[in-house]
């Protein structure tokens, strides 16, 4: 089988970057939510729908970044 | 005319992994922090390596000690004379650190996919999901002793900054280099202190990559790290968090640029910024040359 669909797009969550990819593959979809610089995955999601993917990446995303704190410097 | 790189033997592309990657004697591997990616979907053939059970020794903090090496490569069907061909997410961000240890342990012949596993996904190219049953080779195999010419250690990374004898490349982000962060955004902090180690220049791992996943070409790549004070004439260690986004620069540095003495500290921040009394420099880098 082959991915379909496959998108990135980079969004901003509480002023940290995250990067998301998705793809469709055999019918479900796929959502990987990266943190760009380095581009560790936070959230990896497979679902029915894209829309379904994503926003539950983006929620998983937003849950870990908000526990990283900035330190003066 | 671009230059081309010093050993483009090590990277293969796309298509030619489409074409080869079941070939005899040929062993494709995806290679990640663990195999999530992997079960969703790989390259046809591949087997998986997970970097944080498979690639480092689990008890000590340590590169694979050689029989759990030799171990490793027999399941997987790879013998001395196997070609081996490493992707992965990330830009291959963990591929190269499987590369850096086959390296150590001297297998002769070892590539990366260019672009890893999002150029593969990119271009729509077969999948499959059901994972890979390696036969093992008919002998064990048998790793060369560690060549530790690749790697370096604390005392040495001590000693370099002292002396300003080699050029060092921290190749996290922008924030953990100045000390805003202490990991990477959305991953738990593991050291006590932020910022980087005095006199190191800040050259991001990814910006030796396009968009697509791809090294970027020679010529862009020189004058990346050549800006930098980056040269045949004085080694160069380069650092991380952990030691694997430096094993990608290790890389580029050593087989696409072709740098004789280019080490991996793979103790990397993780040791420095917890290591009491080590010397840290916090904010953006000084201008090259300046002290």
């Amino acid at each position: 089988m082959k991915p379909e669909n496959f998108s990135e797009r980079k969004v901003e969550i509480d002023g940290w970057e995250v990067n998301l990819t998705t793809y469709q593959l055999g019918g479900k979809w796929h959502t990987k939510a990266d943190n760009v610089s380095p581009g560790a995955a936070l959230a990896r999601i497979v679902a029915d729908s894209r829309e379904a993917a994503e926003s539950r990446a983006l929620a998983r995303a937003k849950e870990l970044l908000s526990r990283t704190k900035r330190h003066p410097v | 005319m671009s230059a081309s790189y010093a050993h483009p033997e090590v990277l293969v592309n796309t298509e030619w992994v489409a074409s080869h990657g079941k070939d005899a004697n040929l062993r494709v591997v995806e290679v990640d922090v663990d195999t999530k990616a992997y079960d969703e979907g790989h390259v046809p053939g591949a087997i998986a390596w997970a970097w944080n059970t498979q690639l480092s020794d689990p008890v000590v903090r340590d590169i694979l000690p050689k029989p759990d090496f030799e171990q490793l490569m027999t399941q997987s069907g790879i013998g001395k004379d196997t070609t081996v061909v490493l992707y992965g997410d990330n830009n291959n961000w963990f591929a190269a650190w499987a590369f850096w240890q086959m390296k150590i342990y001297g297998h002769q012949d070892v590539r990366i996919m260019d672009g890893g596993r999002k150029k593969w996904l990119a271009e729509g190219r077969d999948m499959e999901t059901a994972a890979t049953k390696p036969t093992s080779g008919a002998a064990p195999y048998k790793a060369s002793e560690p060549d530790l010419s690749l790697r370096a250690f604390l005392p040495q990374v001590q000693k370099a900054q002292k002396s300003g004898s080699a050029v060092m490349i921290d190749v996290r982000s922008p924030q953990e280099f100045t000390g805003e962060i202490l990991a990477p955004p959305g991953l738990p902090e593991t050291c006590q202190r932020g910022g980087h180690i005095p006199g190191a220049r800040s050259v991001p791992w990814g910006k030796a990559c396009n968009d697509d996943g791809t090294f970027k070409s020679s010529d862009e790549l020189q004058k990346l790290y050549g800006a930098e004070g980056v040269s045949q004439s004085k080694q160069v260690i380069a650092y991380c968090r952990i030691g694997e986004r430096s094993s990608h620069t290790w890389f580029v540095l050593k087989y696409l640029l072709g740098l004789n003495d280019v080490v991996n500290y793979d103790g990397s921040w993780t040791e420095w910024g917890n290591l009491v009394g080590a010397p840290v420099e916090k904010g953006a880098a000084k201008a090259v040359g300046q002290a």
